[in-house]
């Protein structure tokens, strides 16, 4: 176990919203955007928040970086209370918001970076060494003399992530960094994450609501929905949980009676297409060598759960007192 | 403070380098700018082509409100950047970007878009007071010349603050920017004019509630020899500075206390 790098206790963000109700009636409501929640992160490890749209995610990071003000609870980033000590905690830490840059818009990438290392007061070796550094990893070079409104979102992404690191941030941020971005773009983000994380040590922490990102780069997941902490732990128990079954989907040559075969059941058909449930621990190959070997198989593809079948699951397992549901 | 400052020049530095690359685009605003405003003052003018005096004021004197109207207003605008359109920010929520950076927000964003060009109007109401005040029959002691001075200063320090407050206003109304703008623009209208003309009550309003009035009518009566509109005891001619430097520090914790309220936007 290492150090304690983020410190989250009981914490609460509630917004009063004010809604029309019917024509001159306004009616004040509340929504508990994060709902207590409480955590810790260790000094260098890579982890993933997880949950569905509207779960809370970023208005955590909005308060783990100090935009915004706790409603309650407690909250501590490497020893700062980040809505107090905001400018002072700024200096330690970087941020990525994937669906807005932290850069100027009108300056060209460059000018952008050269701004960045003066406010930050970078030193000149260290500046160069980092911009080095990504702009190799993250393909930048051609983008350097580029105003950053002329960047596609896989580019600008990337370039905002050269950004948030040029000053050595002890811990990085990413609200949804993939959201939007083409397959090589995401590739390419993924792989530099890891390699940040384990070449430099950085302090990883990311929101996504897809599972793939959470796959390929962290050990460690949090899964949270309607504002409250629903799972924490490992990779393989989020598994457990939500791979409790993958779909494989068959699309016949012609429209047939539900597929029969041993290991999994059909639990939908549609025309010449059904849907075939199996347990995520066995293998898909030999259920996949039984249907082609009894059915005339036109194509097939396999699903794996998306987040919001997790968390329906979770919700039942939740339901049954499975232990290692928060 | 120094910090805040260094942050200042170097954002506002970058801003009209990026712009200075375009000469030919800057040259054509500042000037554009220049003509534009002047065209208010050649309005005075053509009254006075009519009337020898204004409310008792001859031309010079009234150049002498309208130049140092113009240059405070417009060093104060230059110097608050886009503070006037925080507004949008705060509903779009692009605001979250300047609370992860090491410099303070409101050092930020009047530093944002830094735009010399603005500069134009301050140019033009110097060159009024060039041209006004050899026409006064003053004896420019030093007092005088400092009092002078600390007018302008103060007068841009005040139209600053007034700019903050007027941020602040942006966090909890929507439409905010309307009631600055009447403040600030329709402000230094009023001030371009001699008290005089206007009604006790509203020269009363602009001392005492929204103290406009230290940007230039009560010190500009000390310069010119004449009492002040309401008759207040002859100190509060040179309280400008400190009138500046108290709305600075109400609009400083205004604008702290505005921040916290700041809620982003839901994605
Ligand atoms: N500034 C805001 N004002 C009002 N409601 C908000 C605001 N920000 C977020 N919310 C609400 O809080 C909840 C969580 O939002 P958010 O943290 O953005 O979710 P996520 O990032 O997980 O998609 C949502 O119901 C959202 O509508
Ligand atoms: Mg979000």
């Amino acid at each position: 176990m290492g150090e304690a790098l983020i410190e989250v206790r009981d914490l609460e963000k509630v917004f009063h919203v004010r809604r029309r109700a019917g024509r001159w009636r306004r009616t004040r409501e509340e929504v508990r955007a994060v709902d207590g929640i409480s955590f810790t992160v260790d000094r260098g490890s890579m982890v993933g928040y997880i949950g569905p749209n509207g779960a809370g995610k970023s208005t955590t990071i909005k308060m783990l970086t100090g935009i915004l003000t706790p409603s309650g609870g407690r909250l501590r980033v490497a020893g700062i209370d980040p809505a107090r000590e905001r400018t002072r905690l700024a200096r330690r830490i970087g941020v990525v918001f994937g669906q807005r840059t932290t850069l100027w818009w009108d300056l060209p990438l460059r000018d952008s970076y050269a701004l960045v290392r003066r406010l930050y007061r970078v030193e000149e070796a260290r500046f160069r060494a980092n911009m080095e550094r990504c702009v190799e990893l993250l393909d930048l070079a051609e983008l350097l003399p580029v105003p950053v409104r002329q960047l596609s979102l896989g580019q600008r992404m990337r370039g905002d992530i050269a950004a948030a690191l040029l000053h050595d941030p002890e811990v990085l941020y990413l609200d949804e960094p993939t959201i939007g971005l083409d397959v090589i773009s995401k590739a390419k983000v993924r792989t530099f994450l890891r390699d940040l994380n384990k070449e430099l040590g950085t302090t990883v922490l990311l929101t996504t609501h897809d599972l793939s990102d959470i796959e390929q780069l962290c050990s460690r997941v949090m899964v949270i929905d309607h504002g409250r902490l629903m799972y924490d732990g490992g990779l393989a128990g989020l598994r457990e949980i939500g791979d409790g079954e993958r779909t494989l989907v068959v699309d016949l040559e012609r429209e047939l009676p539900p597929i029969e075969v041993p290991g999994a059941r059909t639990v939908r058909v549609e025309g010449p297409r059904q849907w075939l449930a199996f347990p995520a621990s066995a293998s898909a190959a030999p259920l996949v060598a039984a249907v082609a070997a009894g059915h005339p198989v036109a194509d097939l593809s396999l699903r794996e759960p998306d987040i919001e079948d997790v968390i329906a699951r979770m919700y039942v397992r939740g339901a049954a007192g499975a232990p290692e549901v928060v | 403070m120094g910090e805040a400052v260094r942050a200042y020049m170097l954002t506002a530095g970058m801003w009209m380098r990026s712009t200075m690359t375009y000469r030919l685009s800057f040259a054509l605003t500042f000037f554009g700018n220049i003509v534009l405003t002047s065209l208010d003052f050649v309005a005075i003018l053509i009254m006075f082509a009519h009337v020898e005096a204004l409310g008792g004021f001859s031309v010079a004197e009234v150049g002498l409100l309208y130049g140092t109207t113009s240059f405070s207003l417009s060093v104060a605008h230059v110097l608050t950047g886009e503070l006037h359109e925080v507004g949008s920010r705060i509903r779009d929520g692009s605001l979250d970007v300047m609370f992860v950076r090491p410099v303070p927000v409101l050092v930020q964003l009047a530093a944002d878009r830094f735009a010399l060009r603005r500069l134009g109007r301050a140019a033009q109401g110097l060159a009024v007071l060039g041209w006004s005040l050899p026409q006064l029959d003053v004896d420019w002691t030093p007092w005088r010349v400092a009092l002078l001075v600390t007018m302008l200063l103060s007068g841009a320090a005040i139209f600053m603050a007034i700019y903050v407050l007027g941020a602040v206003f942006q966090f909890y109304a929507q439409d905010a920017a309307e009631v600055q703008n009447s403040f600030t623009y329709g402000g230094s209208t009023l001030l371009q004019y001699p008290p005089t003309i206007f009604g006790r009550e509203l020269v009363q309003g602009v001392t005492f509630v929204v103290p406009l009035a230290f940007v230039n009518w009560i010190p500009t009566m000390r310069l010119l020899g004449r009492d002040d509109p309401l008759g207040l005891p002859g100190f509060v001619d040179f309280l400008s500075p400190a009138v500046a430097a108290a709305l600075l520090l109400v609009a400083g914790l205004a604008w702290r206390a505005a921040l916290g309220t700041y809620r982003s936007t839901g994605s």
